[in-house]
């Protein structure tokens, strides 16, 4: 067993740990962070895989970014967590057989010899000169520009509609118009009443 | 030695996992997400080790536009979630029932 070996099967252990405690975890917040836990060595692997842009934009952008936000939620969020466990044992041998079930299916399809194909010797580990950002870089430009593209589109359609769906209209709260302001002519705000002049001591 | 089948075996069990995950947290919103986020994850790792061993790095762009559509899933996903807690006071799957179905 040479050391990549070692490290995939400590980084593998660690994964699938913390994905088993994230779907056990009694605190919503507890999950959260094993979650975390769970990317931060699936980010390890990728680096084994010499896919380093994608192992640090996994580090940025989902710890760095959603499970912040998954965190921030989680711990706004006033829960009953003893509500929300609510037949998690009774609905155990379901899960187990539905996850045996799958397990089976799939070591059935990897088990075979035919599946992988012969030509995986393909792999290569690069120079060190080589730089994966600017291959990644290169292809997003030139093959994929109109799904990079789209990608940005779906973005900013997600930033309207997370703004647009929590966004709410408080009444009570006192705020200005400003075009009601500069609209207001002098008519609106004075009235001109003329009363007779009042003679002191004159009662 | 290393191979792609290890990867493949890897991220067949994280998805096991978190199907696993979305049956047991029938109840709970935020779990169910987030066994959500776990299987993209399996996926994007079966994805990336497909694209060493077969040394074509269209798959890692693939990997990039998952994470993508992911990140604004989850939050949309959490925004509906608080706009729900707001109204409705809770996030138990039992009491949306609103529609009847």
């Amino acid at each position: 067993m040479n050391f990549e070996t070692l490290i995939f099967y400590f980084l593998g252990t660690i994964l699938l740990f913390a994905g088993l405690r994230v779907i056990t975890a009694r605190n919503s917040v507890h999950a959260a962070l094993f979650l975390v836990l769970a990317f931060f060595s699936a980010a390890g692997l990728w680096l084994l895989l010499e896919a380093e842009f994608l192992a640090i934009t996994l580090v940025l952008v989902y710890i760095g970014a959603v499970m912040v936000l998954f965190l921030f939620v989680v711990m706004m969020l006033d829960l009953d967590l003893r509500r929300l466990r609510e037949g998690f044992r009774e609905s155990i041998p379901l899960a187990a057989l539905v996850g045996a079930l799958m397990a089976l299916e799939m070591g059935l399809v990897l088990g075979r010899k035919s599946f992988i194909p012969e030509y995986t010797s393909l792999e290569q580990n690069h120079a060190a000169t080589y730089s994966n950002t600017k291959e990644l870089g290169r292809l997003l430009y030139t093959d994929y520009v109109y799904p990079f593209e789209l990608a940005a589109v779906v973005l900013l359609v997600a930033i309207v509609a997370a703004i647009a769906i929590t966004l709410r209209r408080r009444h009570n709260t006192k705020h200005q118009d400003p075009a009601e302001q500069v609209k207001v002519r002098r008519a609106d705000r004075i009235r001109m009443v003329s009363m007779p002049a009042e003679k002191p001591g004159e009662e | 030695m290393l191979s792609l089948t290890h990867y493949l075996i890897l991220g067949a069990l994280l998805f096991v996992i978190s199907v696993v995950g979305i049956f047991l947290n029938r109840k709970n919103l935020i779990v169910i997400l987030m066994a959500i986020e776990l299987m993209l994850l399996a996926v994007n790792i079966n994805f990336i080790a497909f694209s060493h061993y077969l040394n074509d790095t269209g798959g890692q762009v693939f990997v990039f536009f998952i994470l993508t559509v992911a990140a604004a899933e989850s939050a949309i996903g959490l925004a509906i979630l608080v706009a729900l807690f707001r109204n409705m006071n809770t996030i138990n799957v039992a009491d949306l029932d609103h529609l009847k179905g």
